[in-house]
């Protein structure tokens, strides 16, 4: 029975460290440094996909994202910077590749929107903070006297 | 009409007009990226021809004239239906140089011997680089070049005779009038 068992544990252990190797077959990009494969790695993660859109250059299966992750391993083993690199990409694939938008007046209204909401949506609720403090704090105004008066008296009125 | 009037009003009309935009936005055809190389020169290449592997070909080539530059390959069933067009515009003058994109080399040639050579020269791009320099993301595309090598249309998709008739032959005959002696 225990050595059933064991024989078990070994033959899953075994399966387990061939699907690691299978796994790791995947990665076919080799990195001089950690520092390389980090910035290739966010790069990737950052790219978008002409092709599979909504997809990263990372999660994509595509042919044109392995062209492109490819062209971008070789950019970095060349030593460009993320800068750089981006640069390269938008010149031929346009603004579309990069996940973050940059600041232009055609995408001002994108990057400054969710500020602007905010600011109106603040302005409106201070303003009727305002107002209702007025109400509060303010002097009644003879009219209102004079019909707060009435209505004391009626209930005097109403109670005896 | 007082003032609270127009501020319950107010949610509505933000409704109406974002509706609106998303309305016209669905039209669109999301696929469809503008190109970033539009007035751009054409990059420079150094490609095999599919015919003559031993050839270099390069940029000097589409220099001069006015030139279609029509991305193709033999998977793609969709530059299949594009063919007899190309063959049309072909014999009536236009001049359409080939990028064989990302093939096998004895299958394009078999393809052509099939359906015929509409082009002047194809190009084989094996590894898609010039197609990366390019900005291109899939088959069939065809690039407009003025005489001075800029790219001055770029058409993503299926030249259909409908599309080229209504949209393509005016650019097309545009260019060929430009700077014309």
């Amino acid at each position: 029975m225990l050595k059933q068992l064991s024989t078990c544990i070994t033959f899953l252990f075994v399966v387990l460290w061939c699907a690691q190797n299978a796994y790791a077959g995947i990665d076919i990009y080799q990195f001089d440094n950690a520092e390389e494969e980090k910035q290739f790695r966010n790069l990737v993660e950052e790219l978008r996909c002409p092709k599979c859109q909504n997809q990263n250059l990372a999660d994509s299966n595509a042919g044109l994202a392995k062209d492109l992750k490819d062209r971008t391993y070789q950019l970095v083993k060349e030593g460009k910077s993320n800068k750089e690199i981006k640069a390269y990409l938008v010149e031929r694939y346009g603004d579309f590749i990069i996940y973050r938008p940059p600041f232009r007046f055609s995408t001002a209204l994108l990057w400054l929107g969710p500020l602007l909401v905010f600011l109106l949506v603040f302005g409106i609720l201070i303003r009727k903070r305002l107002q209702t403090a007025d109400i509060q704090t303010g002097e009644m105004s003879t009219k209102e006297r004079e019909r707060l008066s009435n209505l004391l008296e009626n209930q005097d009125s109403n109670e005896t | 009409m007082n003032r609270t009037f127009f501020i319950y009003l107010a949610p509505f009309i933000l409704f109406i007009a974002l509706a609106g935009v998303l309305f016209f936005a669905l039209g669109k055809d999301p696929k469809l990226l503008p190109s970033a190389k539009l007035g751009k020169p054409f990059p420079d290449f150094q490609l095999p021809g599919l015919h003559q592997p031993e050839k270099t070909l390069s940029k000097t080539e589409l220099v001069g004239e006015v030139v279609l530059i029509n991305i193709w390959a033999t998977w793609c069933v969709s530059c299949l239906v594009e063919h007899p067009v190309l063959s049309k515009l072909a014999r009536s003058g236009v001049i359409i140089y080939g990028l064989n994109y990302k093939d096998v080399r004895s299958a394009a040639i078999v393809f052509l011997e099939n359906h015929g050579n509409p082009y002047r020269e194809v190009f084989f791009d094996a590894n898609g680089s010039l197609g990366l320099d390019l900005g291109v993301y899939g088959a069939p595309e065809t690039y407009f070049l003025d005489r001075e090598g800029q790219i001055r249309y770029r058409h993503i998709g299926v030249i259909t005779t409908d599309i080229w008739q209504n949209k393509l032959k005016s650019i097309y005959q545009g260019l060929i009038q430009e700077n014309q002696e």
